[in-house]
């Protein structure tokens, strides 16, 4: 187990849209946790609920329709989903930030980056002068790595390129010195090597300051880059839970496997690159067995009646499937499960 | 930024001259005789004759639309048939008058049309959305004489608490300076008047309002709702903002381009076309004056009254241009 404290501590977290077609669960009884100083990933296909969870810890899930019907977001032991909406505004970029997949949108295109930047100081920071939050302003921007910040102030978002504006955002988050962010696919909208250089600032804020970081993708690779431990998501549960290195070694669930192996490997010639087969659940699709169950090839037919619960596997590794009920009773045996 | 009104104002010529032509041949085309209304119905033949030939009016149009073209561009709007007085002189007040009541007016639109937009928007399905929306359907289907006429009955009838038409009080009249009372009032330093001339804005100002208000609050909302929305919203919020400054700061902002150009577009109906407010409240303004010209058939007043609503329109969309510009860095005029 990790020794150092968990700074946010998601209990049993319910978030449910309530639509004309019903009530649809997008997050469903999650539980995770982020340590001092973590970064962990949130891996999962669209629609599988992993920036509702990040929109919920931050209190701004879209309402109506949706809503956090159950569970509790701990922040330093306190419970987020309590607090009132002021309270909340004050956790938001003081304690909490986020950034979010296209930086293109992100910024307000009619506001100058440094009005930007000093409204998010000055929001938490009011006993700030003008001139000080200026100062930290440009600070920040330079610690991010953008050249000529001074001048970057004046400037509007539109003459900045995706990867600089990724970057303002970056600065944006933590210029209050947040203990958390969370980065709703920060690097998707960009360009490969741009991509790059976003992950490794992240990993380095995360060395220098000592900000946790919540990291929601899709991109494994994005995870084997820069996570300590990896979440993996499906329709609205997580199914795996694990250390990257261990995830990579031994991915225990089905789906898991699938995507791993969907990775495209330079060192196979492989004709056709491999794809789970089927889709997503469609939200709102009442299923009563694994979720997982209609495009798993170990499916059988417990599968389809009954939802496992999440097994630990062994010390740090969580699996939500029924081949590993077994291995709950052998864990401290070896290690290795063979598929059949 | 210089060039670009330059070059609008250029663009402007055709369309005033153009204007120009379409206004003089439609009111030749009118059935009626100058001569013979100022002569009336009992008038002879010869001394309608003689009338046409002081007026001009016997040469041919093109002579006719040409000298008036020519004293326009000389700054010359011509004299009117009926008074002999130099339209140019005449108009001013009239058009005075108009503009008090329209800013007046649009003053009164733009504050509570848009704060209700923008709180509609804010509260979208809410009951004030419900019902600012209903008032809003409601405000631009109404007859604007049914609702002046409705406003004296109820204010100024009922209660007595405003007067129902005119714009100064009748035995203490506003001693003209620019003619925009308002301003004309508080040079002279008559408070008592100028609290006068705000309360004979009032009815008329709220009936001409009802129409721009109600256009305005439907196109905030719309507007504020795509904006509301958008990526850089969620940004703010996640940064800690109220939503009351995520709402008028950045949104607002950004939703005000659509909002900006309605306002514009509804300014110059009511500077040209108030008549029903005017003639109902009895306001000495300019669309009562080229109204009661065509009556008369008063060609030189109604060409050039209606030449300067329109180059006051056209005037009034290049501010708004130039305004967008001011609003978003990314519009450039070069």
């Amino acid at each position: 187990m990790n020794e150092s404290k968990r700074i946010l501590e998601v209990k049993e977290l319910q978030t449910t849209f309530f639509t004309d077609s019903g009530q649809i669960p997008a997050v469903d009884r999650i539980s995770f946790y982020l340590s001092d100083s973590e970064i962990v990933g949130i891996v999962g296909e669209s629609g599988c609920g992993k920036s509702v969870t990040s929109l919920s810890v931050m209190g701004l899930v879209p309402s109506p329709p949706g809503k956090i019907t159950g569970g509790e977001i701990l922040y330093n032991g306190r419970d987020l989903t309590r607090l009132t909406d002021k309270e909340m505004r004050r956790i938001r970029g003081n304690d909490i930030a986020m950034i979010f997949q296209e930086p293109m949108t992100s910024l307000n295109p009619l506001f100058t980056i440094g009005n930007q930047m000093i409204e998010a100081i000055a929001i938490h920071q009011s006993e700030m002068s003008k001139k000080q939050s200026e100062e930290k302003a440009v600070q920040m921007l330079k610690l991010v790595g953008l050249p000529r910040a001074s001048a970057l102030m004046k400037d509007y978002p539109h003459q900045l390129s995706g990867g600089m504006r990724q970057r303002v955002m970056i600065a944006m988050a933590l210029v209050c010195d947040p203990k958390v962010l969370i980065a709703d696919e920060p690097t998707t909208a960009l360009d490969v090597t741009i991509q790059a250089q976003i992950l490794q600032l992240m990993k380095k804020l995360n060395t220098d300051l000592g900000t946790a970081i919540l990291l929601i993708t899709h991109d494994l690779g994005v995870v084997a880059e820069i996570c300590e431990r990896v979440i993996v998501m499906y329709a609205g549960q997580i199914i795996e839970e694990a250390p990257t290195s261990v995830l990579f070694k031994d991915p225990q669930h089905p789906y898991t496997q699938g995507l791993i192996q969907s990775v495209p490997d330079m060192r196979l010639k492989k004709e056709r690159l491999y794809s789970i087969p089927g889709n997503v659940p469609k939200p709102g699709t009442i299923l009563t067995g694994c979720r997982f169950a209609p495009r798993c090839k170990f499916a059988f037919d417990r599968c389809i009646s009954e939802n496992p619960e999440l097994y630990v596997t062994a010390d740090v590794h969580q699996t939500r499937c029924f081949l590993y009920e077994e291995r709950k009773v052998k864990m401290d045996g070896n290690n290795t499960f063979v598929d059949s | 930024m210089l060039s670009y009104v330059g070059r609008r104002l250029v663009h402007l010529i055709p369309v005033l001259l153009g204007m120009v032509f379409i206004v003089f041949m439609m009111i030749r085309a009118i059935p009626g005789n100058p001569a013979q209304v100022i002569l009336g119905q009992q008038a002879t033949a010869e001394a309608v004759a003689a009338m046409n030939v002081k007026l001009g009016l016997d040469q041919p149009w093109y002579i006719q639309f040409f000298k008036y073209l020519g004293g326009v561009l000389q700054g010359n709007l011509g004299e009117s048939m009926r008074t002999r007085l130099p339209v140019a002189d005449e108009i001013w007040p009239h058009l005075a008058a108009t503009m008090e009541l329209a800013f007046f007016a649009i003053l009164i639109a733009i504050v509570i049309g848009i704060n209700a937009g923008i709180v509609s928007a804010w509260f979208q399905n809410s009951w004030f959305d419900y019902i600012a929306m209903v008032l809003a359907l409601v405000g631009v289907s109404m007859p604007i004489f049914w609702l002046g006429l409705l406003g004296q009955w109820t204010f100024a009838i009922e209660f007595s608490w405003l007067p129902t038409t005119g714009r100064e009080p009748v035995r203490d009249p506003v001693n003209a300076i620019t003619h925009l009372y308002i301003i004309d009032t508080l040079i002279q330093g008559r408070f008592d008047q100028f609290f006068e001339v705000v309360r004979h804005l009032i009815l008329p100002g709220a009936a001409l309002a009802t129409i721009p208000m109600a256009i305005i609050a439907r196109m905030t909302r719309s507007s504020m709702l795509e904006v509301l929305r958008s990526d850089y919203i969620r940004t703010a919020r996640a940064k800690g903002q109220k939503m009351f400054w995520v709402v008028y700061k950045h949104a607002f902002k950004n939703a005000a381009i659509p909002i900006l150009t309605i306002i514009g577009l509804q300014m110059g109906m009511l500077l040209g076309g108030a008549i029903l407010t005017e003639t109902i409240f009895a306001w000495p303004g300019i669309g009562r004056y080229i109204y009661e010209a065509i009556s008369f058939r008063d060609y030189p007043v109604i060409q050039s009254g209606i030449l300067v609503v329109a180059f006051i329109f056209v005037m009034i969309n290049l501010i708004v241009d130039l305004l967008y510009g001011l609003i978003d860095s990314r519009i450039k005029y070069d």
